[in-house]
């Protein structure tokens, strides 16, 4: 086994700022105190373990997970990819949780008053484990843009939320993912709250025509990076004696 | 020209949303979806440890509790070992206790409720003892990236006066912010932790 050391600090310059004011929620929610800069514990360098009893096997396919009488309207489309570290090293069996609206841009969520419908076949969010190889994959309907009041005529482009575990607390991520050709992801200012244009780009996924099952769904692959770490054995004194 | 390093860049960070509920804790919103809601309980009657509930709000700059923020706990055993591969220290696994929890505050009052075990003291950077803690990480609309903190407990004066982590605190009143105050209620050990966003009382945030 590779020693294992402490994760590479966060890069605070890719990541988008606590505030970030064209996105207004931030205004009253962002911290105005310097964040305490804490170098790597115990406490930071781990973190659940999940299994794979945990999980219901129709749980990465959103197209079936909450069908009643037929199939969500919608493009059947496959999302896959891998969750890496910032060495390259795949992160295997580490839990991805997603949601999204339905194909109209609607959540199933009592705060979504759009007047887009609700999809009776389409529940919206789904749940898988990497396999050994930080391999995923999962099925599900593209989802559609959807109003937000950010400015007064102001569209989400259409998204797929994630929320990412990796082995360590400190790896613990949501992030966002967004459909190639979509005109409306360079207008959205939680897009924008990121200050950093090539890491907007890698949130921005390709179709994959390798992917894609003919005849039937179109595929999409979107590559996750958590925070890598060191391999030396000169440690900072982590372990001190 | 130097040769190139070839790391890998990080995923950024996006808010959590409004309807992070749908994602994460579906039953709040009333569907179940999932067999299981992963997160919700933490302790089981086998569970080693003293029993502990931690409730409280999270604050924007108004003073306004947050109903739409989502909260997941990290903690050691009662014995102070976390249930992970690398946790190299000589101590029991309690193999009843994940260490895990999740949580949304309540869409009207903006209580959040966990119910856990208190932690025991984790060995900390060159061996110096943590005092008895619980990792917090803290998502909603209008947070860009998640916020990290923790929380220590108001009876544990002793630990917590030597704490490596307290102790880098620089503006000693600010390290209040991040003590839970201990009472008993109808004989239940009962924690209130209450988070600020923003503002005077602005909770002690960490980048870990
Ligand atoms: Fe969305």
């Amino acid at each position: 086994m590779e020693p294992k050391g402490e994760y590479y600090q966060l890069d605070r310059l890719l990541h988008p700022p606590a505030l970030a004011p064209n996105y207004k929620t931030d205004v009253t929610r962002s911290y105005k105190y310097a964040l305490l800069s804490l170098q790597n514990s115990l406490s930071e360098m781990t973190g659940p373990v999940f299994g794979h009893n945990e999980l219901g096997p129709l749980d990465n396919d959103l197209i079936r997970n909450y069908a009643k009488d037929g199939d969500p309207i919608g493009q059947r489309i496959i999302v896959h990819g891998r969750v890496l570290d910032e060495n390259g090293r795949p992160v295997p069996n580490t839990l991805l949780e997603f949601w999204q609206a339905n194909a109209g841009g609607r959540y199933r969520h009592e705060k979504d008053t759009y007047l887009a419908p609700i999809d009776p076949n389409f529940g919206g969010c789904g749940r898988t484990l990497t396999n050994e190889d930080g391999y995923y994959f999962f099925r599900t309907i593209k989802s559609g843009s959807y109003p937000r009041r950010n400015f007064v005529n102001n569209w989400r482009p259409a998204d797929i939320h994630f929320s990412i575990f990796g082995p360590a607390f400190a790896q613990r991520l949501i992030a966002q993912m967004y459909f190639e050709g979509d005109p409306l992801i360079w207008s959205c200012p939680i897009v924008r709250a990121i200050p950093d244009d090539e890491a907007i780009r890698a949130l921005i996924v390709p179709l994959d025509m390798n992917a894609t099952v003919p005849l039937d769904c179109r595929a999409y692959k979107f590559d996750i990076v958590l925070r890598g770490r060191r391999s030396t054995m000169f440690e900072n004194r982590l372990e001190g004696n | 020209m130097v040769q190139p390093l070839n790391y890998l860049r990080e995923t950024a960070s996006q808010t959590a949303g409004l309807y992070v509920h749908i994602g994460l804790i579906p039953k709040q919103v009333g569907f179940d979806i999932f067999e299981n809601q992963l997160g919700e309980t933490m302790v089981t009657p086998q569970t080693k440890g003293e029993r502990i509930t931690i409730e409280g709000r999270v604050f924007d700059a108004t003073g306004t509790p947050l109903c739409d923020v989502l909260l997941e706990i990290w903690q050691a055993n009662a014995e102070g070992r976390y249930n992970h591969p690398e946790d190299n220290q000589d101590k029991p696994v309690d193999p009843d206790f994940r260490g895990w929890g999740r949580i949304g505050s309540h869409f009207d009052t903006g209580v959040y409720r966990f119910e856990t075990i208190k932690p025991g003291v984790v060995r900390g950077r060159n061996a110096r003892a943590m005092a008895p803690h619980i990792n917090f990480w803290i998502v909603a609309r209008g947070i860009n990236i998640g916020l990290n903190t923790r929380m220590y407990f108001s009876d544990e004066t002793e630990a917590n006066a030597k704490d490596p982590v307290l102790n880098l605190i620089e503006l000693k009143k600010r390290r209040q912010t991040l003590i839970a105050d201990r009472q008993e209620r109808d004989g239940e050990v009962v924690y209130t932790f209450d988070i600020h966003l923003q503002g005077d009382q602005e909770t002690v945030f960490f980048d870990i």
